[in-house]
């Protein structure tokens, strides 16, 4: 009883110490205040904060690494929430200077810091509970999606494709968001000789032989639609290309390590497995 | 006359960029924070620390790098006895460039290991090596037995550059996502940086340069009839040449290195003072200064108003409006070229 009392009390004070005014400069923290349901406090963001929806229509404070201190102090902020790698370094020294609070979240392409963005996120904005549940949510999703992975052996092998038009190509290695996805939906990343993104050329393309090419729906978009994507050099020849095994998701849903991850993990398991012809292999 | 013009709209700029900004402050109050620091009032509130710590800064940044700027066009300009040389030229803003990338890209990899480089220092610092490296590089290229050929200096300047386009294409190549975004932000240039400490740091450049480069005006109208002319008045061109690729590298390096690549200012703002007061160095020297110092603070008010509260990296202005000018003067001055 006393415990309950206690908590109940420390709950009451965190509620009463939630900021009223926050600035977000991260696509995944701004779509974690409105998983909490704490998007009433927020005044603005940044550029990358493109969902949900509404979130696109608040005043944007710019992109998250060329931040301007006038700028996020005109919005007369109680707390300014930014990525680890938000900058300059220099305006948030200088905001916080003045006296805004300001949290830095790591945004490393891993669940630990998906659920601790959750979890900071919510005692800063007095959701405790909400945060924990959401956690909890996240983790099961996770649990499900590495439960129906299958054997390694026969998981599939993925080629994740960047672009964004104009003919431009980039594949994703090892420790990307993309290869860290790949992963969590139990599946292979058919590239693992480089970190980060290279150019797509035809002949590397073809060694890696994917079973299954995957885009962002931006990307795909850009790209010209799924006919489009296979003409490009080198793709006809890989077995995802001749069976036309595209897996296309939402760009922030996919790569934004979100309070969706578990969620998107789930669905591009699932998605990667389903494609047609695959099963028999 | 025309000076005198020069320095209002020099007070001008400063009073508009302190005036506005992201937050709105009333200029009462802005003039009462002012006197609040002329007499030593103790700072309280938001606004004086916008103000003082924010803005004031970015002011006296943008008045130093844009007369730091304009000066050094006008020095190699004069130098080059070219309309169309700038500091870029002789490799600062390749330079400059390099050690950017240089440490953006591997920063993180070597910041673990040299504890005494803080993060934010890395960048300028590098930035500041790379510019003065490179231009003396050049100047070496270009010097055969204690002379500086200016012709082979351009066509060093423009290969190395080449070369320095390559480097910076490679690691471009190895870099992440986010740091190439950080990189194109940087070569788009920002005054966002702006701190009392790096005013501090950036001072003593600009000062130098803007402050010895009048010394060389009579040298530098000399030159404008050719080397061996300039000699026989008595100038050291030797020492001269030297000396002012080393201010230009020196002034021009820091401040490319704390605000990245501010374009066509050095360029345009030297033809704009020739336009107004003719090509006399004794005047287009403090004239640039003066012109390149209120433009820049113009243009970076202008950055910080126009899509607030996000800003717009300053190099985008400088080169919007600098290029259209650039290309009217060109076809202005071909015109007259045909009927003359």
């Amino acid at each position: 009883m006393r415990t309950l009392v206690v908590l109940l009390a420390v709950a009451f004070a965190l509620e009463s110490h939630a900021s009223d005014r926050i600035v977000s400069a991260g696509g995944a923290i701004t779509e974690t205040i409105y998983a909490l349901g704490a998007q009433d406090a927020l005044v603005a963001v940044d550029t990358s904060s493109i969902y949900p929806e509404q979130a696109a229509a608040l005043p944007k404070v710019g992109y998250s690494r060329a931040l301007s201190a006038e700028g996020i102090l005109s919005m007369k902020p109680s707390l300014v929430l930014v990525n680890a790698d938000s900058g300059p370094t220099e305006a948030l020294n200088q905001v916080e200077k003045i006296g805004v609070k300001v949290v830095r979240l790591p945004n490393e392409h891993t669940v630990e810091a998906a659920e601790n963005r959750i979890r900071v996120v919510g005692s800063e904005v007095g959701k405790t509970e909400e945060a924990d549940k959401l956690i909890a949510a996240l983790r099961d999703d996770l649990k499900v999606a590495s439960e129906s992975a299958g054997k390694p052996e026969t998981a599939p092998r993925v080629l994740f494709i960047y672009t964004r038009g104009g003919g431009l190509m980039n594949v994703s290695g090892k420790n990307t968001a993309a290869d860290a996805m790949i992963a969590l939906a139990g599946a292979r990343n058919a590239v693992t000789d480089y970190e980060g993104y290279k150019p797509l050329t035809a002949e590397a393309a073809v060694a890696a032989a994917p079973d299954v090419i995957l885009v962002t729906a931006k990307g795909l978009e850009s790209a010209g639609g799924v006919d489009e994507l296979l003409k490009q050099p080198g793709l006809t020849l890989t077995p995802a290309g001749q069976a036309r095994r595209v897996v296309a998701l939402d760009d922030l849903y996919l790569l934004g390590f979100g309070p969706r991850l578990g969620k998107a993990a789930l669905e591009l398991g699932q998605k990667l497995r389903a494609s047609p012809g695959l099963a028999q292999k | 006359m025309v000076v005198a013009a020069l320095i209002v709209a020099a007070i001008g700029s400063v009073i508009v960029g302190l005036s506005l900004g992201a937050v709105r402050i009333p200029p009462g109050e802005i003039l009462s924070i002012l006197w609040g620091k002329l007499t030593g009032a103790a700072a309280s509130g938001t606004h004086d620390a916008v103000l003082w710590h924010l803005r004031a800064p970015r002011v006296v940044l943008g008045l130093m790098v844009g007369a730091g700027l304009s000066v050094a066009g006008a020095l190699m300009q004069g130098l080059f006895r070219n309309p169309l040389a700038d500091p870029s030229l002789i490799g600062v803003s390749s330079g400059a460039a390099l050690g950017a990338v240089f440490s953006i890209v591997l920063g993180g990899v070597l910041l673990p290991t040299l504890p005494f480089l803080h993060h934010a220092g890395f960048l300028p610092m590098a930035a500041f090596a790379g510019a003065l490296g490179v231009t003396l590089f050049i100047q070496r290229l270009a010097n055969t037995s204690g002379y500086t050929a200016v012709a082979t200096l351009l066509l060093a300047g423009v290969a190395v550059n080449a070369l320095v386009g390559a480097v910076i294409g490679f690691a471009t190549f190895l870099a992440t996502d986010a740091q190439l975004r950080t990189l194109s932000f940087w070569t788009l240039g920002s005054l966002g940086a702006a701190d009392w400490k790096i005013v501090g740091i950036a001072l003593p450049f600009c000062l130098g340069l803007v402050t010895l480069a009048p010394l060389f005006a009579g040298a530098l109208n000399a030159l404008s009839l050719g080397e061996a002319e300039a000699a026989h008045l008595g100038y050291a061109v030797e020492r001269i040449k030297g000396l002012i690729i080393f201010l230009t590298a020196a002034g021009v390096g820091v401040c490319v290195a704390y605000t990245g690549i501010i374009g066509f200012v050095g360029l345009v703002v030297p033809h704009l003072v020739r336009l107004m007061i003719g090509p006399d160095h004794r005047w287009l020297i403090p004239g640039s200064a003066l012109l390149g110092a209120s433009l820049l603070v113009l243009a970076d008010t202008t950055a910080r108003v126009i899509v607030a509260p996000a800003e717009m990296p300053i190099g985008i202005l400088t080169a919007a409006f600098g290029a259209p000018f650039f290309l009217g003067m060109l076809l202005r001055q071909r015109r007259k070229a045909l009927w003359s």
